[in-house]
């Protein structure tokens, strides 16, 4: 039963929020849990074995915060024999996906009403992204009776709305404190498939939101959910101007945001040009692009320290820093002798050493996710074209040799072997994938305005990148199948996202 | 050994004097009015100094080397030249970094202004249109911005006179979306950082 006990990542866990694991007792479970405890079980073994392989693995050790996870059975048991995680996997029709329903949680106490409200929406949403549920539209749920607790959840009305699987939640907020129970239910056998208790702050609901989002994700598909990882990109959304010496003109600071764009805080506040900000792979640092100095080069914000770091150390130009898959590394352009090319340092400035050798422009690197290969743009053919080069500088070769122009090359991770791209496909760009195995090159957007400097998701699943679609520059994501596109930014022009671990 | 310094001194004067005179004729030029050629070998204006002349000779100097007070452009602020340039910007055809002829005829122009004025450093922009990519326009910008710098120094213009920085295409002079604007935008910029 271990696959339930994933805990926020270190680099997930706010310090304000601690996660209990759930106890059958403290959640009361229902006398129709009694008899199916051994079968469900059994599934859920079965399940442990045997959905392993898609999605990948978030490296989930070291809850710092949270209680060491009980083993299964154990912990306080006092009525009856069921175990602490009873883990079912929910299963829709055949040939469809599974159809939740997530009406809105319970608030225990007045006070807790918003929250619950928001946790509800939000988990809606979240359960939504991945595509793995269909989730029944929550204006719909009028028909069914409001379940106080969690015998009274009316399943057969449930079943006539053609739910497969139903969430209840409950919110009791005390102070600044909240207590949130999940649980989510198989509607046809009435078995609880996940349940889970959370505590922490209110500062936050959404967060409560988006780490069941990941636990359901992760129990019901092994897979590994995005719903709590982040998004830096650069935005010129606080109208502020640069007074120079020849024009006004617009900055643009370094912001994060959840996947789903709420949260937006401010990283950089230095009223200049800042650009391309990128994950440390442990997304606790920022590596950006900054012309406080006047020129560009590479800044480290160390978000969580509060500290800024200049590697490059001023004196050259730097720009389009982008962290190695083991976060020791920085690849990146400069100028510094003579013309654009590709260098590549240790995360702290130290044993810069040059990857390319042309006089043409050589820029825009992403790394391979073993680390051993990069993904770049030359223009050493006319236009801008991807090649692919060895960390080690050798081996060189073109990737893209029927696009007019391609640039921002971005590597998925595994198990996808694929390279996004933006391509120029008539006045604008769209982006397109090529898969590294078969050469074959597949487009995901389609002229909607232009469409520029894709990003993957950690789980490769999905692709940030910035289209003019909906008017000014906007960030977007969209599956890497090129289905599901969802609007992520709406204030001022937004640009180069970056996708966290 | 008295005579000697005083006839050094003298004959020192007199390069100098000549050499302010020359300067003052090209001067009289209009400074950005047609592409001509360089008049003078620069480093003859603006490097060659004399290791450590005396100070007592330039006091000395019936004319000052530059007629501050006369010059209209030299006596406004950084702001005030930056908004209302002297140097002309360098376009681009698309997706291209090099001078056209067009373009040298600019530099050269500039390059003029800059032995006008041996103190100013400018620092040389590099702009793109929106029609090529952020990333890639960050670079291609560098190589506007440094195709300008290869050239004015090719005329003369000390190296450590002249910055150059790419803002791809994150300035555009013209925030439309046609030719005109485009076209407008793919620029070498000047701009005046000390004077």
């Amino acid at each position: 039963m271990t696959m339930t006990n994933s805990q926020l990542p270190v680099r997930q866990l706010p310090k304000w929020i601690a996660l209990t694991r759930s106890v059958g007792t403290s959640l009361g479970v229902g006398n129709w849990a009694l008899g199916v405890a051994l079968a469900a079980a059994l599934v859920a073994g079965a399940v442990a074995g045997g959905l392993q392989a898609s999605g990948r693995q978030a490296p989930e050790q070291q809850p710092p915060a949270a209680p060491a996870p009980q083993p299964a059975g154990g912990g306080p048991q006092p009525s009856g024999q069921q175990p602490s995680e009873v883990a079912v996997v929910i299963s829709g029709d055949p040939g469809t996906p599974p159809r939740y329903a997530v009406p809105d949680f319970i608030a225990v106490n007045p006070e807790a009403a918003e929250a619950a409200k928001t946790m509800s929406q939000v988990l809606w949403d979240d359960l939504s992204f991945e595509r793995e549920f269909y989730l029944i539209p929550r204006d719909t749920y009028a028909t069914v009776p409001v379940a106080r607790t969690a015998d009274q959840i009316p399943f057969a009305a449930w079943r006539e709305l053609g739910a497969d699987a139903v969430a209840f939640g409950t919110v009791q907020r005390t102070g600044n404190n909240v207590r949130v129970e999940v649980r989510l239910f198989n509607v046809r056998t009435q078995q609880t498939a996940f349940s889970k208790e959370y505590t922490g702050t209110q500062a936050n609901p959404r967060l409560y939101a988006h780490t069941i989002s990941d636990e359901v994700h992760q129990q019901q598909r092994a897979l590994r959910g995005v719903a709590r990882t982040k998004l830096a990109f650069s935005s010129d959304r606080n109208r502020e101007r640069m007074v120079g010496t020849v024009q006004d003109r617009d900055v643009k600071e370094v912001y994060i945001s959840d996947y789903d764009g709420a949260n937006p805080r401010r990283i950089t506040t230095n009223r200049q040009l800042n650009l391309t900000p990128v994950w440390s792979p442990d997304a606790r640092a920022i590596a950006y692009t900054s012309y406080r100095r006047g020129y560009p080069d590479l800044f480290v914000a160390l978000i969580y320290d509060g500290v800024q770091q200049e590697p490059t150390k001023g004196g050259t130009q730097n720009w389009l820093p982008m962290y190695s898959p083991d976060g020791t590394r920085i690849v990146f352009t400069s100028s510094r002798d003579g013309n654009p090319e590709l260098y590549i340092m240790n995360r702290d400035g130290s044993g810069v050493r040059r990857l390319t050798n042309h006089p043409a422009i050589d820029t825009t690197p992403t790394w391979s996710p073993t680390g051993t290969q990069i993904a770049f743009t030359s223009d050493r053919a006319g236009q801008p074209q991807i090649y692919i080069v060895g960390a080690d500088g050798l081996n060189l070769r073109r990737l893209t040799t029927s696009e007019s122009y391609a640039d921002r090359p971005t590597w998925s991770p595994a198990p996808f072997n694929e390279i996004a791209f933006a391509a120029r496909t008539g006045p604008g760009y769209d982006v397109k994938i090529y898969d590294l195995a078969t050469g074959v090159t597949r487009q995901v957007t389609f002229g909607e305005g232009t469409n520029e400097s894709p990003s993957y998701s950690p789980n490769g699943r999905h692709i940030a990148f910035t289209s003019t679609r909906a008017g000014r520059v906007q960030i977007f994501t969209i599956g890497r199948d090129g289905r599901g596109v969802k609007q992520i930014t709406r204030d001022g022009n937004n640009y180069t996202p970056a996708w966290s671990n | 050994m008295k005579n000697e310094t005083r006839g050094f001194m003298t004959t020192a004067g007199v390069v100098l004097v000549l050499l302010s005179v020359v300067a003052g004729c090209a001067r009289r030029q209009a400074p950005v009015a047609s592409p001509t050629p360089p008049l003078l070998a620069p480093p003859a204006v603006t490097g060659a100094a004399p290791p450590a002349p005396p100070s007592r000779v330039e006091e000395s100097l019936p004319v000052p080397p530059e007629p501050i007070a006369a010059d209209a452009i030299s006596s406004r602020s950084l702001d005030e030249l930056n908004r209302d340039s002297p140097f002309r910007p360098v376009f681009y055809a698309l997706d291209g970094a090099d001078l056209d002829e067009a373009g040298r005829a600019v530099v050269t122009a500039n390059a003029a202004l800059l032995r006008k004025y041996p103190t100013w450093v400018v620092t040389v922009e590099g702009h793109c249109d929106e029609r090529g990519t952020a990333e890639y326009n960050l670079a291609l910008g560098e190589r506007r911005a440094v195709a300008v710098k290869t050239y004015l120094v090719s005329l003369g213009i000390a190296p450590d006179r002249v910055r150059t920085v790419s803002y791809g295409k994150e300035f555009p002079f013209d925030p439309g979306h046609d030719e005109g604007a485009w076209s407008m935008n793919r620029r070498a910029h000047f701009v005046i950082t000390s004077k």
